[in-house]
């Protein structure tokens, strides 16, 4: 019993951990879309912080981009997880716990011409969970820089582990190829277009997690059993965005994705920017983000009986929900006098309040409902940033 | 499956439009010329004018919803690698 218990308090870390390298084959490919130019020499210092449902996850980021010479330019990042979890799932069936991830990232970009090449690597470590991420790109300009095409592809293996069962050893593959257009439409009009491909491969659920079903042989009416993901996804998703410049030194951005997967999730994101300068050293910028997506196909809060199916999942991130996302952010920039050597800096604050409500994900811990009508779960979150920028 | 059917279509699109563009690329004259782009230059035009801000939202985002991809091209000279 108590192996089950803690077996289930680390689940939540195991999701983080998939997601993660999901992220990082997203983050990997981005490319800049002024692809003749290298990339922004700049140092960047961030203390990052989110707090929602009983999950606290806060830790130190740095940046820095550095040039080599006129055609070569390099750059390295660190990122820490520190995670603190008494989540739904973990205040559901086990006991509070505590986690750390730490993430490295290594990348070069090479300036030929119009054409920017870029390459880089990336490691994500957990105690129970190893991924290596590889990543190429190319990026193009066209039309006297008025067009952007950029391509590029990433992979990534992953060794899965089980704290609770040293024989555990399971690993995964990812792969992502990814197309982007961005356009020059008018003198204060830019547009993206963006088509990106993901493939998974090998043990993609996650080894502690549970799913329920009804049990009418124990007292409180359901019993609990491991999830099973399939084997495989494909997913596709296509994004338009764009941002316009208002006459009085402002902008306004609007962005779309439309996302659907071989495991039947669909989703949608909508969002609108705006971002007003003032004065010459200030900057504040609010967004409203809404998402939506149905269930996985084989998802369900509560299942008829013990392995009901072939595939089982009951993860709230694969059920009906929406979130609703309202940011703030703040800039202020300054001349650093005590850096003679930089050009200039920026001290930041950005905060988000995201609210996610659950359609078929129902809160167990509340008490006086019968098996199945249980209220559904909601939560708000905090997203916060701090971070220190200095360009050189 | 209409949402495959429309995939497949816009892969068709984008790849006859980029051929279409890459060969006939030279024929083109730039609408909006270089000395125009003083408002696109701006930083506040920029797709992601902090890349470590807008990376870590895209983990965020990913860890928490079903979907995941496209959230790339920084734009704007970003510099998102």
């Amino acid at each position: 019993m108590l192996v089950a218990l803690k077996a289930v308090a680390e689940a939540a870390v195991a999701v983080i951990n998939r997601t993660i390298i999901v992220g990082l084959i997203g983050f990997n490919i981005i490319t800049s879309a002024m692809a003749a130019i290298l990339p922004e020499e700049r140092a960047d210092v961030m203390y990052h912080s989110y707090d929602g449902g009983g999950i606290t996850i806060d830790g130190p980021s740095v940046l820095v981009r550095k040039s080599v010479n006129s055609d070569v330019s390099v750059s390295a990042q660190y990122y820490v997880d520190q995670i603190s979890s008494a989540s739904i799932d973990v205040m559901a069936t086990a006991s509070p716990y505590s986690e750390e991830r730490t993430e490295y990232t290594f990348s070069a970009d090479y300036l030929v011409n119009k054409t920017l090449i870029s390459g880089g690597y990336t490691n994500s470590t957990e105690n129970d969970y190893d991924a290596n991420t590889y990543f190429f790109g190319i990026s193009q300009d066209f039309f006297g820089s008025l067009s952007t095409l950029d391509l590029s592809f990433s992979y990534g293996e992953d060794d899965v582990g089980n704290v609770t069962d040293s024989s555990f050893s399971e690993t995964a593959e990812h792969r992502g190829f990814q197309f982007s257009w961005t356009q020059v439409v008018t003198r204060s009009l830019l547009m993206n277009f963006n088509y990106h491909i993901i493939t998974d491969k090998g043990f993609l659920n996650n080894p502690y997690r549970t799913v329920r079903y009804y049990d009418p042989g124990v007292s409180k009416g359901y019993s609990y059993q491991l999830e099973q993901y399939p084997e495989t996804r494909s997913s596709q998703a296509i994004a338009v965005k764009s941002r316009y410049f208002l006459s009085y030194r402002a902008a306004i951005g609007v962005e779309y994705r439309y996302y659907t997967d071989t495991w039947e999730i669909d989703a949608h994101n909508l969002e609108f920017n705006y971002t007003h300068p003032w004065r010459d050293n200030w900057t504040f910028e609010v967004k409203y983000r809404f998402y939506t997506q149905n269930a996985a196909n084989f998802y369900s809060d509560l299942f008829a009986f013990e392995n009901a199916q072939r595939y089982l999942a009951r993860d709230k991130e694969l059920s009906e929900f929406e979130s609703t996302d309202i940011g703030f952010a703040i800039s202020y920039e300054f001349q650093p006098h005590w850096f003679n050597w930089a050009e200039k800096g920026s001290i930041n604050l950005a905060w988000d309040f995201i609210n996610f409500d659950y359609s078929n994900f129902r809160d167990v811990t509340q008490s006086g409902y019968t098996v199945g009508s249980e209220p559904t779960y909601s939560f708000d979150a905090d997203v916060i940033r701090l971070y220190f920028s200095l360009w050189f | 499956m209409p949402s495959l059917r429309f995939f497949a279509l816009i892969r068709l699109l984008g790849l006859s439009v980029t051929l279409g563009l890459i060969a006939g690329c030279s024929s083109i004259e730039p609408w909006v010329k270089p000395y125009e782009r003083a408002n696109l230059a701006d930083p506040i035009m920029s797709f992601s004018r902090d890349p470590i801000n807008a990376t870590y939202m895209h983990h965020v985002y990913q860890a928490r919803e079903g979907a995941r991809g496209a959230e790339g091209s920084g734009g704007g000279g970003c510099g998102c690698n």
